[in-house]
């Protein structure tokens, strides 16, 4: 315990300030219900550890590290779990070969707009689909994106252009279905 | 070599959050960290005839109250530093405590029943706290004999400390301790709300 020490920011402050911004990173990897339990799993794991977390920390930084392992544990059991035979909705949530998600467009399905692109999202190989939302939804530096990743500062800035290339390619927001 | 960040609006779609799903994900957090027993400070607020109170609560029972005059976040502050940083806006535990003060409050109540954490308070403010749960409701005591009754009789200025700060105004009835001379003396919610709350009692 920490007597006398006001230093510490109620978690509730912390939920205000970062919420929101892992919550998109979560949206854009992720199935919507994916999504929302991945954040709610990253955020109750964070509250957990909360009182240990060393002061003067990238908060940011630290959450969405957290959310990107629950969202690769998601990809993973999503790899692991059997396909019901002849039940659609299992069949959209099946990943591909790299821990993507087959776009429902890829069934036939007409989706909105957005849903396309969180789609476009979801297709992209799984760095340049993590350096894009945690740069540019999470709002995150290249440089904590990259000690994320596993990698350089450089790579991640590369990765995430490559990936907005890759969307610009593969989404037109102006084609409507 | 860097170059400039590319056109990302089209992004844009993404960056908005949906606020009804968003406070429904806050209000499932708050759930699941009291059914894991890691909800260590429970709050929320209440609408009173002497302002917006505070309500926060650990897992023993009600921790604090607080009026807007000792600012609610600087409160929160305080609550993460002395009991616990896993802080939440969590109505649900504060519930009962709710309730019985809107009882109060409309004179439908004249003791509470709630399970109160003294931890706040300590040595000779805690036994003050003590004897004033003993003041009835609608009647008063000085600060001499209040000092008298918790077996310092000299120590009338630590009763007045003590009053001014305690953690649970309104449910432990500082606001009861009035001026030898009879004048109502001061109060951590203010003069104002002191009278009116022994007004409320009077009536």
């Amino acid at each position: 315990m920490r007597l006398h020490d006001v230093s510490v920011k109620p978690f509730e402050q912390v939920v205000d300030e970062h919420g929101p911004a892992v919550l998109r990173a979560c949206r854009a990897i992720l199935s919507p219900a994916d999504a929302d339990d991945a954040w709610s799993e990253t955020f109750l794991a964070a509250l957990r550890a909360y009182p240990q977390l060393r002061p003067g920390s990238n908060v940011r930084a630290w959450l969405v590290t957290i959310a990107h392992r629950k969202a690769i544990d998601r990809y993973r059991a999503m790899a692991r779990a059997p396909v019901p035979a002849g039940t659609l909705p299992a069949q959209l949530e099946r990943p591909g070969r790299r821990g993507t998600i087959d776009p429902p467009a890829a069934y036939g399905i007409p989706t909105e707009p957005d849903t396309r692109l969180r789609d476009a999202v979801r297709a992209l190989p799984p760095k340049q689909r993590a350096a894009v939302a945690y740069h540019y939804l999470a709002d995150l530096p290249y440089r904590e994106v990259g000690k994320l990743l596993g990698t350089s500062e450089a790579a991640a800035r590369r990765s995430a252009a490559d990936g907005i290339a890759a969307l610009r390619n593969s989404y037109q927001p102006e084609t409507t279905p | 070599m860097m170059t400039t960040d590319p056109d990302t609006s089209f992004l844009s779609p993404l960056a908005a959050v949906d606020a009804s799903a968003y406070r429904g994900l806050r209000a499932r957090l708050a759930e699941e960290a009291a059914r894991d027993g890691i909800l260590d400070v429970a709050y929320r607020t209440i609408d009173t005839p002497v302002g917006e109170l505070l309500l926060a609560a650990t897992e023993r029972g009600l921790v604090r109250v607080a009026y807007p005059a000792e600012g609610h976040d600087a409160v929160l502050s305080v609550l993460a530093g002395q009991v616990s940083p896993r802080v939440l806006h969590a109505p649900a535990r504060l519930d009962a405590a709710a309730r019985e003060l809107d009882e109060y409050f409309t004179r439908a109540r004249e003791a509470f029943g709630l399970g109160l954490d003294l931890r706040l308070a300590h040595g000779f403010r805690r036994t003050v706290l003590e004897h004033l749960t003993q003041i009835g409701y609608g009647t008063t005591a000085s600060y001499g004999a209040v000092a008298a009754a918790a077996g310092s009789p000299a120590a009338v200025r630590a009763v007045g400390t003590a009053c001014a700060r305690n953690p649970l105004p309104v449910v432990i009835p500082c606001h009861r301790v009035v001026r030898g001379d009879g004048s109502i003396g001061q109060y951590v919610g203010g003069a104002e709300a002191k009278r009116a709350l022994l007004d409320l009692e009077a009536a």
